[in-house]
């Protein structure tokens, strides 16, 4: 347990001072996300430590710098976990930096993204001043709701400080089955178990094989299980963490990594190469040497957007272009908690 | 506000609604005073406030041009759904033009294959879950007036619900806004993709009541309705063992759809008006729903029943079929009405408390509802921890609306006291703008400040609702002090 808060401030204000651009920084795990910029780091990872934690209120308030693996026993032995579940990509990850990249892991669609569990932040804006935001209770409307903008502002935003995350209890039965479709296959019955009651927390579709991760009561799980068909999975735990920290034979592949987050529906789309898909089809994977702009083009033609992952020209353009006028919105938000632009200034776009 | 008076100076009115009368039709702009009337106050009847002229628009185009006007004209615009806000969000300003979306009602599409339905913003709330509920599906946020309310004031107040324990507000259940900005410029924010790139805009503009943007379509996400749902009532002769159970029931690792209590004279009231067969008697009871696959509910029922009457329930009912269900729901959702009619009026606060300090929050209300002199029905969403205790008072009785008012306040700085919110679904308005000074800081008013103004440069957007500026807050004399530093120490002090 530490509070940093103090050096940080005074990092922070040396650094507007000095007009000197600053990443916050917490175990770098995801420092390969984004654009690449030239600011020094500001180390966060010292400012650790759970503020409160009591089970009974399914929320937890934990410095940023605190290690997300750390967090992660700590509520796995009161029964509980982040709904998010959220990819480490190497054991230093730290809590602020998974709010900041804003990354969700597989339960994504069923129990929600990073922002939907973010409930109250305290950090440090671009003027150098610490504010609050938001809380430790469920339902907060007083105020723009500036919490949620940390998840996946990457550091541009602000210096997160401390985090209250809703929590949930861990399920008590889980079970994953394995069942033999293509792409259009897996898609359709995506699509089926989506408008039914099914108690589905992950699906995954690789290599003509689709996963589904059933969780709840035993006999509830065993019914749905009974009704879905296919075979179970011996040591799930271990493969659905393998897709969450992209340690699956899929992503050991030298291309760049596209991102393609789209409508759950969309057909599977006319892109060379092997496809891993997620989310119930709203999430796909691309291992890709075709040309951005051809991956941007099929994408926004399906509603969706994508994101250079890993790889490729990190100083170009990584995350989807924006409307003009939204752009415009997003660097006037920018300018109104960094006015002097001292915040990862061109992580997100070249202007933001 | 002198310059207008200024009898050299045309009447910005006049001018403006000939300007008006060029993008809409004659019937589509209201300006006579009787037209005006019912306009003067949305669900707060307690603040009123005749709008200079009130727009019915039909088109998104003709939003645009009525925004890029009032710009030009700078003419503030509040906009109003169905005006069932209850924190004054959409009171009129006198000076302004009143924005009503009524007329943007239709349903435009329901994808079923992606889950979701895009709607105009006039759309009622509960009408999205009767066009979709022969596909299995439904729209989760249901605030109790979901019969009136519409989407679009939902997406301006995050409004939640009775099973948004469970189900999340609203915040978690739209994918896609378009918006109008202040300039008139229409950008669409978020999509059918669960994420999107850049700031999450899309939890900015909710819950942001109309000061960023208007809303003139929304695309809501779709939820299959679960196979089973099952509710029980249990009543407790102290408020302490209920507010326990509602701890205990929530560690034992149960997310119950619904978890509502109610207070003595909550109960007494709801059973008068609807006979919902509660236990008069009884000091607080409370309504567990549970949901999901009928082996689960079967499972979780048995659990939770336990436990209440572990935490010291005398009396735990499960309702036999749906229609008892429903019954045993009748009192709770009719009880707004029923203290209505034991009280001439009563003042609705919407706090929100960590739920462990429940027992302590009811027991302090009571006291400050004795030193008032008023009293105080408490009906509330337990489960997340969101109060709302109704305070009954007479205005026909001269000094009482303000004795509730203060009383009120008092409630909210509690609130915060106990590290919670002034506001947990009804958003600030008018009403709590003072309050806002208890809960934040310089810094954070500052912040919002800025981002207000980077949507709306010139505050033209339902100004002067929901972040006060910090000279009131000095006047207020509420202001709440951080790390030993007052904010601002230039500004005058009252």
């Amino acid at each position: 347990m530490a509070d940093a808060t103090e050096a940080l401030l005074e990092e922070v204000r040396q650094a507007i001072d000095q007009g000197r651009p600053l990443a916050p920084t917490g175990g770098g795990t995801k420092a390969f996300y984004g654009r690449e910029i030239d600011a020094s780091p500001l180390g966060v990872a010292e400012h650790r430590g759970i503020v409160h934690y009591e089970p009974s209120e399914l929320v937890a308030t934990v410095r940023a710098g605190t290690p997300l693996a750390e967090l992660e026993a700590e509520l796995a032995e009161a029964g509980q976990m982040l709904p998010f579940e959220p990819p480490h990509f190497g054991p230093s990850a730290t809590v602020g930096g998974a709010v900041a990249s804003g990354l969700s892991g597989p339960r994504r669609p069923y129990a929600g993204a990073v922002r939907d569990a973010v409930l109250g932040v305290r950090l440090i804006n671009g003027h150098g001043q610490p504010a609050q935001f938001g809380g430790e209770v469920m339902k907060n409307v007083a105020g723009y709701d500036v919490s949620r903008l940390m998840a996946g502002c990457m550091g541009t935003l602000g210096v997160i400080l401390e985090v209250s995350v809703r929590l949930l209890p861990r399920p008590r039965h889980e079970l994953t089955l394995v069942q033999e479709a293509n792409q259009g296959e897996a898609l359709g019955r995506l699509a089926r178990w989506a408008r039914r009651p099914l108690p589905i927390t992950a699906s995954c579709h690789d290599a003509g094989r689709l996963y589904i991760r059933l969780s709840g009561a035993e006999q509830a799980v065993d019914t749905a299980a009974q009704r879905l068909g296919g075979e179970a999975v011996t040591d799930a735990d271990a493969w659905w963490a393998g897709l969450r920290e992209q340690t699956l034979a899929f992503f050991d592949d030298p291309r760049p990594l596209w991102r393609l987050s789209l409508p759950p529906a969309t057909p599977p789309l006319d892109l060379p190469g092997p496809t891993l898909m997620e989310w119930g089809g709203a999430l796909r994977w691309l291992p890709n040497d075709a040309p951005a702009h051809r991956v941007r083009e099929i994408t926004t033609a399906a509603g969706g957007h994508a994101t250079l992952f890993r790889g490729g020209d990190r100083r170009g353009t990584v995350f989807h272009p924006l409307d003009a006028g939204l752009h415009r919105l997003q660097r006037n938000l920018k300018q109104a908690l960094d006015p002097h632009g001292i915040l990862s200034p061109g992580r997100l776009y070249p202007d933001i | 506000m002198t310059a207008e008076a200024q009898p050299t100076t045309p009447d910005p009115g006049t001018a403006l609604l000939a300007r008006l009368r060029q993008i809409l039709p004659e019937e589509a702009i209201l300006h006579e005073a009787e037209d005006l009337r019912p306009y003067e106050c949305d669900g707060l009847s307690a603040y009123r406030q005749v709008p200079m002229l009130v727009v019915l628009p039909e088109t998104v185009a003709q939003v645009q041009a009525i925004m890029a006007t009032c710009r030009e004209a700078s003419v503030p615009v509040v906009a109003r759904g169905a005006g069932t806000g209850l924190s004054g969000g959409a009171l009129p300003l006198d000076h302004g033009v009143l924005l009503s979306l009524a007329r943007f009602n239709r349903i435009l599409e329901v994808d079923l294959d992606n889950r979701c339905a895009r709607v105009e913003p006039g759309v009622r709330n509960l009408a999205i879950s009767e066009a979709v509920t022969d596909q299995g599906l439904y729209y989760a946020p249901d605030p109790s007036s979901q019969i009136a309310c519409s989407i679009g004031g939902n997406v301006a107040e995050n409004s939640g619900g009775v099973h948004c324990l469970k189900y999340g507000l609203t915040v978690h259940n739209v994918l896609e806004l378009r918006i109008v900005t202040m300039d008139g410029e229409l950008v669409t924010i978020g999509s059918r993709a669960l994420d999107d790139p850049g700031y999450d805009l899309l939890a900015l503009l909710t819950g942001s009541e109309g000061m960023l943007g208007v809303v003139v379509e929304v695309t809501v996400r779709l939820l299959p309705r679960p196979e089973q749902s099952r509710v029980m009532l249990a009543a407790f002769d102290r408020i302490q063992q209920a507010a326990d159970a509602v701890a205990g029931v929530i560690g034992a690792g149960i997310i119950p759809a619904g978890l509502e209590m109610m207070d003595g004279p909550a109960i007494r009231a709801a059973e008068d008006y609807v006979h919902a067969g509660y236990p008069t008697d009884a000091a607080a009871i409370l309504l567990c729903e549970l949901d999901g696959t009928e082996t689960e509910v079967a499972e979780d029922a048995e659990q939770v029943r336990q436990l209440l009457t572990h935490h010291g329930a005398r009396e735990v009912r499960t309702a036999a079929d749906p229609q008892e269900g429903a019954r045993m729901w009748a009192g709770r959702k009719a009880a707004f009405p029923a203290v209505g009619r034991i009280s001439p009026d009563y003042y609705c606060m919407d706090g929100t408390i960590p739920r462990k300090h429940l027992a302590e929050v009811l027991t302090r209300i009571s006291e400050l509802s004795r030193e008032a002199g008023l009293g105080v029905a408490n009906v509330f969403h337990a489960g997340d921890g969101n109060l709302h205790p109704l305070i009954l008072y007479d205005a026909n009785n001269p000094g009482e609306l303000e004795t509730a008012e203060h009383l009120g306040g008092q409630i909210l700085g509690l609130c915060v006291e106990m590290g919670g919110t002034i506001t947990g679904e009804h958003g600030v308005g008018v009403e709590k703008v003072d309050q806002m000074c208890v809960q934040f800081g310089g810094a954070e008013l500052d912040q919002f400040h800025a981002i207000k103004a980077a949507f709306d440069p010139d505050g033209l957007l339902n100004p002067g609702k929901a972040v006060p500026t910090l000279h009131r807050c000095a006047e207020f004399g509420g202001m709440h002090v951080h790390q030993g530093n007052l904010p601002r120490p230039d500004l005058p002090r009252f």
